[in-house]
C-alpha cells in the first residue's frame, strides 16, 4: 500500500548514505535532494507536472477564475466577500515583503493599513473638505504611508527580532490611541475619534465615478479594480523579489552577520522592505476606505493583524503563492465559520478528511470511524434513557436532525459545562500528541466524540470566539508541525 | 501635596502588579532567550482562575472562610492554574520550537496568545467579572488603612503591595540561594555549558515557566481586586509588563522590579497630572526611548554578540 515508503525518509540527516561519501558533494545536500525526487508514483509524477507550469501561467488562471466569479453568482454576498479576499491577498502580499523576505517581525503592519485608509478619507472627504480626485490621492497616501514605514523601520538598525516586534507593536497601539482619541486633538476634531470618518468620495477613475453600490447590490466594478490592483502589485513584488534587492533581503533574513560581513546595505535592505510592505498596505487601505465609504477606528484592531499573519504563515513565508493562497484558505474559511450549517459541514469534514490524511484508507481509519459512530450513539442512548431533557436540545443549522441523534445536545447546558468540557477537549487532544501507537487510537475515539460535543454546544452558538480559536490554533500548528507552511521554501540549514 | 500622595501609592500598587509580570518575561527570556507573548493572557487566565475560586469559597459578600485566608486561597489557586498552564504552553507550543529559527517560536506565542483569549472568550463571554472587593469584610479594606498626612491609604492597596513584594522577595531568594536557582542562573548565562555540567536543561526551563506564571497568575488576581477583570485585559498588561522588563534591563531580576515601580509612577503620574486617555502614550514613549537609547535598560548588561 504504502509504496512511497523509502529508508531514506527515516535517515538521521548526515547519516552514511549507500552512495558514500564523495567529494565536492555535500552529503546532507545530496539526502534533501533525493528526498524531494524521491516521489515516482503517480502523485510524484502529478507534483512534478504541475512544479513546470510557469508561475504566469498560475496567475492567469487564478486572476481569471477570480474575474469570472461574479458570472455564476450574482448574490451581493459572494462578490463582497470575493472584493475582501483580494484585499486580503493584497495584505498578504505586503506582509510578505517583511516578513517572508526580509525576516522582520513587523507587529505594526495593520497601522499602515489604517494610516492608507485614514490617508484616504483625509482627503476624500468632508473632514476638512477636501476632494482630490483618486488618481492624485491614492498615490500620495501610498507615498507617505511608505516614508513613515522607513521612519517606523528605524529602530529595526538597533534592535533585532523580538525588540523590533515590540517597538512596532507600541507603534501600532500608539496609531490606535491617536485615532481612537484624535477628535481632540489640540482642540481639532482630526479622525472622528471612535466614530471614525464616515461619507468618503468613491473611487474616480478616468472620470467615472464608481459607486459603493448600484441599485443597493455591491458594484462589481470594485472586484475588478481590486484585482487589478492585485496583478500590479503582485507583478511589482515579484520583480523587486528578482532584483538584486530580492536576493539581498534573503540573504538578509538567513543570516544579517553574514549579509553584512559580505558588504550589504543592511540597514537602508530593512527600511526598503519595511517601506515596501507599508506601502502596499496603504494602497489597499485606501481601496479598503473607498469600498465602505468610510474609516473607524476599530477595523484596524489586533485581530485583523494575527488573521493576516495567520495567511501568511500557513500559505508559506516567502512564497508569494503561498501567501494567496493562505489568504483565499482563511478568508473563505472564516466567512464559512460564520453561518452554523456551513461550519458544521466543515467541521466534520475536516475531522475525517484529517483522520484519512493520518492513517490513509487502512483498516484503522474505518476502526476509528466506526468506534466513534458507535460510542456516539451508545452515549445517546444512555444519556436519553437516564434523563429525557438531556438528549431533547435543539441545534440549528443544516443536518441538524442528523447530528441530533447522535451528538448529546441537552436543553440547557449546566454553567460549568462549556468551560470543563473545553478544556478536556484541549487537554486531551494535546495529549494524543504525545502518544503514539493503540494507545493513541484508543484515546482518539473519546476525543474525536467530546469534540463533536464541544461543537454542537459550545462553538457553534459563538462564532466570533470559534473562529480565532481556529486562527490561533493553526498559528501555533503550523509553525510546530511544518514551519514553512503549505507553499514555502524548506529552508535548508547547513551547520 | 494630596494629590501626590495619592498618585504615589496609585502608582506603587499598578507598579507592584507590573512589576510582577514583568518578573515572569525576564525569567523566561533569561533562559530561553524568547519573548513570551502569551505571558499577558497567563495573567488574565490568572484573575479568572481567582474570580473562580472566590466563587466557591461562598463569594465575596459571604465567604465561608476568614477574609485574610480567603484571600491567600485565591492567590494560592490562580499561581497553582497558571503555573499548569505555563507548563503546557512550553512544553506544547514553545519546545518543539526551541532549536527553530528566532522567529517562530515568537509567531507560535502570538497564536497562543490569540487562542487563550478568545478560549477564554468561548468559555465564559466577554463581560467584566467583578471581585466585588468591597464587599469582602464589608468595605473594611477600603475604608481601613494607614493615614499619610490627609491621605488614608486603603487597607485593600497596602495588602496588595506588601504581598507583591513579599513574592518577589521569595523569589529573589529561589535564584540566588537554593541549587535550583543556581541552575537556572547557569542556563541563562551559557545554555550549552550549563547541558555539559549536567544541568537538565528541560527541567530548569519548566520550573522557570512554573515561577513567572504563578507570577503571573498572583498578578492576575492583585489586578482584579482593584479593577474588574475581562478576557481583554491580557494583551495591555502584557505590553506593560513587557516594557517594565525592558525598561530595568530585561534578565535582571532587580531590573524588572525597577521597571514595574517606574512604569506604575510614570502612569499614575500621566494619569493624575495630564490625563487619562493619553497615559497609555507615555507608557509606549517610554519604552520606544529606551528601546532606542538604552536597549540594555538599568541593570542589564549590554549584549556583546560574538561571532
Amino acid at each position: 500500500m504504502d509504496e512511497t515508503h523509502d529508508p531514506l525518509e527515516e535517515a538521521v540527516p548526515g547519516a552514511p548514505t549507500t552512495a558514500g561519501p564523495r567529494i565536492g558533494r555535500d552529503e546532507w545536500v545530496a539526502l534533501e535532494e533525493e528526498r524531494r525526487t524521491r516521489r515516482g508514483d503517480r502523485v510524484g509524477r502529478l507534483e512534478a507536472r504541475l512544479r513546470g507550469v510557469p508561475w504566469w501561467a498560475w496567475l492567469t488562471t487564478f486572476v481569471a477564475l477570480v474575474a469570472l466569479l461574479p458570472v455564476p453568482f450574482d448574490s451581493g454576498y459572494v462578490r463582497r466577500v470575493a472584493f475582501d479576499t483580494v484585499l486580503y491577498m493584497l495584505l498578504a502580499l505586503g506582509l510578505n515583503v517583511v516578513v517572508g523576505w526580509g525576516g522582520l517581525l513587523d507587529l505594526g503592519y495593520i497601522a499602515f493599513y489604517g494610516l492608507g485608509g485614514y490617508g484616504y478619507a483625509l482627503l476624500s472627504s468632508g473632514q476638512f473638505d477636501v476632494h482630490l480626485p483618486t488618481l492624485v490621492t491614492v498615490p500620495v497616501v501610498v507615498a507617505a504611508v511608505a516614508v513613515i514605514g522607513l521612519l517606523v523601520g528605524l529602530p529595526s538598525w538597533r534592535l533585532v527580532g523580538d525588540y523590533l516586534a515590540i517597538v512596532t507593536l507600541f507603534f501600532f497601539q500608539i496609531f490606535i490611541t491617536v485615532t481612537t482619541n484624535g477628535d481632540h486633538l489640540s482642540g481639532h476634531d482630526v479622525t472622528g475619534g471612535s466614530n471614525g470618518i464616515s461619507n468618503l468620495d468613491p473611487l474616480n477613475l478616468f472620470g467615472h465615478d464608481l459607486q459603493v453600490a448600484s441599485e443597493g447590490v455591491f458594484n462589481v466594478g470594485y472586484l475588478y479594480v481590486a484585482l487589478a490592483f492585485f496583478v500590479v502589485v503582485y507583478l511589482a513584488l515579484r520583480f523587486v523579489n528578482d532584483s538584486r534587492t530580492g536576493r539581498a533581503w534573503r540573504s538578509l533574513r538567513e543570516d544579517p552577520l553574514a549579509a553584512e560581513l559580505m558588504g550589504m546595505p543592511v540597514n537602508w535592505l530593512k527600511l526598503l522592505a519595511f517601506a515596501f510592505g507599508a506601502a502596499t498596505a496603504a494602497f489597499t487601505g485606501t481601496l479598503f476606505a473607498a469600498l465602505n465609504a468610510g474609516v473607524f477606528p476599530q477595523t484596524f484592531a489586533f485581530p485583523l493583524l494575527i488573521t493576516i499573519y495567520t495567511m501568511v504563515i500557513l500559505g508559506g513565508a516567502g512564497s508569494q503563492a503561498g501567501v494567496v493562497l493562505g489568504a483565499v484558505m482563511i478568508n473563505v474559511l472564516l466567512e464559512v465559520l460564520r453561518s452554523p450549517g456551513d461550519s458544521r459541514a466543515v467541521f466534520y469534514a475536516a475531522i475525517v478528511l484529517g483522520l484519512a490524511g493520518v492513517y490513509r484508507l487502512s483498516a484503522r481509519f474505518a476502526a476509528v470511524l466506526a468506534a466513534t459512530a458507535a460510542l456516539g450513539f451508545v452515549a445517546h442512548a444512555v444519556a436519553g434513557g437516564l434523563h429525557d431533557s438531556w438528549v431533547s436540545g435543539t441545534t440549528s443549522g443544516g443536518a441538524a436532525d442528523l447530528i441530533a441523534h447522535w451528538v448529546i445536545v441537552p436543553v440547557h447546558l449546566a454553567d460549568w459545562v462549556p468551560a470543563v468540557s473545553y478544556v478536556t477537549l484541549v487537554s486531551l487532544a494535546l495529549a494524543l500528541t504525545l502518544v503514539r501507537g493503540r494507545l493513541r487510537l484508543t484515546l482518539l475515539v473519546p476525543t474525536l466524540y467530546l469534540a463533536a460535543f464541544v461543537w454542537e454546544n459550545v462553538m457553534l452558538s459563538k462564532p466570533e470566539a470559534t473562529r480565532f480559536i481556529v486562527l490561533g490554533a493553526i498559528l501555533v500548528a503550523t509553525m510546530v508541525a511544518r514551519p514553512a507552511g503549505l507553499l514555502g521554501e524548506r529552508r535548508m540549514e547547513i551547520v | 501635596v494630596d494629590n501626590f500622595i495619592q498618585f504615589t501609592v496609585n502608582g506603587l500598587t499598578l507598579g507592584s502588579v507590573y512589576a510582577l509580570i514583568a518578573l515572569g518575561y525576564t525569567l523566561v527570556y533569561g533562559i530561553l532567550k524568547l519573548l513570551n507573548f502569551a505571558h499577558g493572557d497567563v495573567f488574565m487566565v490568572g484573575s479568572f482562575i481567582g474570580f473562580g475560586a472566590l466563587q466557591a469559597l461562598g463569594g465575596s459578600a459571604d465567604p465561608v472562610v476568614p477574609v485574610w485566608l480567603l484571600l491567600v486561597l485565591i492567590v494560592l489557586a490562580a499561581m497553582a492554574g497558571c503555573a499548569v498552564l505555563g507548563v503546557a504552553i512550553e512544553r506544547f507550543a514553545y519546545r518543539p520550537l526551541r532549536e527553530a529559527p528566532r522567529i517562530a517560536p515568537l509567531i507560535s506565542a502570538l497564536g497562543v496568545s490569540f487562542f487563550l483569549t478568545y478560549s477564554m472568550q468561548l468559555m465564559f463571554g466577554a463581560q467584566q467579572r467583578d471581585y466585588d472587593a468591597f464587599s469582602l469584610s464589608g468595605g473594611a479594606l477600603f475604608f481601613r488603612g494607614i493615614d499619610i498626612g490627609n491621605v488614608r491609604v486603603p487597607l485593600l492597596r497596602i495588602v496588595i503591595i506588601v504581598s507583591a513584594f513579599v513574592l518577589m522577595i521569595v523569589l529573589w531568594l529561589l535564584v540566588t540561594r537554593t541549587t535550583t536557582g543556581k541552575a537556572m542562573r547557569a542556563t541563562s548565562y551559557d545554555r550549552e555549558a550549563a547541558a555539559m555540567m549536567g544541568i537538565d536543561i528541560d527541567r530548569v526551563i519548566v520550573f522557570t515557566f512554573v515561577l513567572g506564571s504563578a507570577l503571573a497568575g498572583a498578578a492576575g488576581v492583585m489586578f482584579a481586586l482593584r479593577a474588574p477583570a475581562s478576557v481583554t485585559i491580557g494583551f495591555v498588561a502584557g505590553l506593560k509588563g513587557f516594557t517594565a522588563a525592558v525598561i530595568g534591563g530585561i534578565g535582571s531580576i532587580p531590573g524588572a522590579m525597577a521597571g514595574g515601580l517606574i512604569l506604575g509612577f510614570a502612569e499614575s503620574y500621566t494619569q493624575g497630572y495630564v490625563s487619562t486617555r493619553w497615559s497609555d502614550l507615555a507608557v509606549f514613549t517610554l519604552l520606544i526611548g529606551f528601546m532606542l537609547f538604552r536597549p540594555q535598560g538599568l541593570f542589564g548588561r549590554p549584549d556583546i554578540k560574538k561571532v
